[in-house]
């Protein structure tokens, strides 16, 4: 065996060793600063438009809303998935209601009780210019939600321009979603 | 005392087994053919709130429901084909366990073979190198050699 081939033998073991080494260390960077997330799931409905849908309302908050009704809206929304029984949802109401000050917020209550849902909504002052109530999840499979609070920002016309699966607060806001409005 | 927990450590498994699949008799389809396909598309496709378990094996509602869709799509005559693109128009790939064939998994999912073909080529060339054909003994090597085992 040459000098080059026993180099390039021991050489190559220690370089894809090196390699993964870097690669771990920039995932673990990534997971402290939030850059990298490995239970994100990335939704892949953002940037099509709103999935077909008709939910009722909730008892004392009006009828429920639409796909066609939200897509004939001229200014963006946010659409906001919650439930009464969800913990980050309680979290997240005094973050929307100060969003709902700058943009409309439509809440879709999922797998909660009407009653529940409405009361829980009415507590505090509600943040949503509309609500809905999906029963049974359905129509959040469809929007490919996979639990709550999970939030889409929706184009005038009906197309889905972010989604976020965090609980919001202005910060949130500031950040993510109102770069997005400029563009509109 | 040993008995006991070996005992205790069966049942706990035996439990566990019964557990797995659906969590409730009534979700199953009646036809069993049909409950039978249910449960492989099922078995492959992942709850994203548990995200190492597939619907079939998790009791969390959103794997419920994703049963009953399955269900659903089955008794309606959807093929399985059908039933994976529906869910992967909505999660995403990342609802199938096994990831579909793409550039971006070819790697993942040649490795085994790139692996045997490597492991081949390297044992082929390790045995190739080692036979060494013998060269005839230099006339001083004969005269050691000679030497050394005492032969004159």
């Amino acid at each position: 065996m040459n000098a080059t081939r026993r180099g390039l033998l021991t050489a190559l073991p220690i370089v894809g060793a090196g390699v993964l080494g870097v690669g771990f260390w920039k995932m673990l960077q990534g997971m402290e600063s939030g850059g990298f997330d490995p239970r994100a799931i990335k939704n892949p409905n953002v940037g099509r438009p709103i999935p077909e849908f008709a939910m009722p309302g909730l008892p004392g908050l009006g009828d429920g809303f639409t796909d066609k009704e939200l897509k004939a809206e001229t200014r963006p929304v946010l659409v906001n998935f919650f439930a009464s029984w969800c913990i980050p949802c309680v979290q997240e109401m005094p973050g929307l209601r100060s969003i709902s000050r700058n943009m409309p917020i439509w809440g879709i209550a999922y797998e909660d009780k009407p009653e529940n849902a409405s009361a829980f909504v009415q507590r505090d002052g509600t943040p949503y210019a509309r609500v809905a109530s999906d029963r049974h999840g359905r129509v959040a499979i469809d929007w490919g939600v996979t639990g709550v609070p999970e939030s889409f920002l929706v184009a005038p016309g009906g197309r889905i321009l972010w989604h976020g699966s965090a609980a919001l607060d202005p910060q949130i806001y500031d950040a993510e979603i109102r770069p997005r409005l400029a563009g509109l | 005392m040993k008995r006991l927990s070996a005992l205790l450590l069966a049942v706990a498994l035996a439990g566990g087994g019964i557990a797995l699949a659906v969590d409730d008799p009534s979700e199953m389809l009646p036809n069993s053919v049909q409950e039978k396909r249910a449960e492989a598309i099922g078995a492959h496709l992942r709850c994203l709130v548990c995200q190492n378990e597939s619907i079939e094996d998790s009791s969390a509602p959103l794997a419920r429901d994703l049963r009953k869709v399955v269900r659903e799509q089955v008794a309606a005559g959807k093929s399985d084909q059908q039933i994976m693109d529906w869910m992967g128009d909505r999660y995403g790939e990342f609802i199938r366990l096994a990831p579909q064939f793409s550039w971006s998994t070819a790697l993942l999912w040649l490795m085994p073979a790139l692996a045997l073909v490597a492991g081949l080529v390297i044992a082929w060339r390790a045995t190739r190198s080692r036979i060494v054909t013998p060269v005839p003994l230099s006339d001083d090597e004969r005269a050691r050699l000679d030497a050394l085992s005492g032969r004159e």
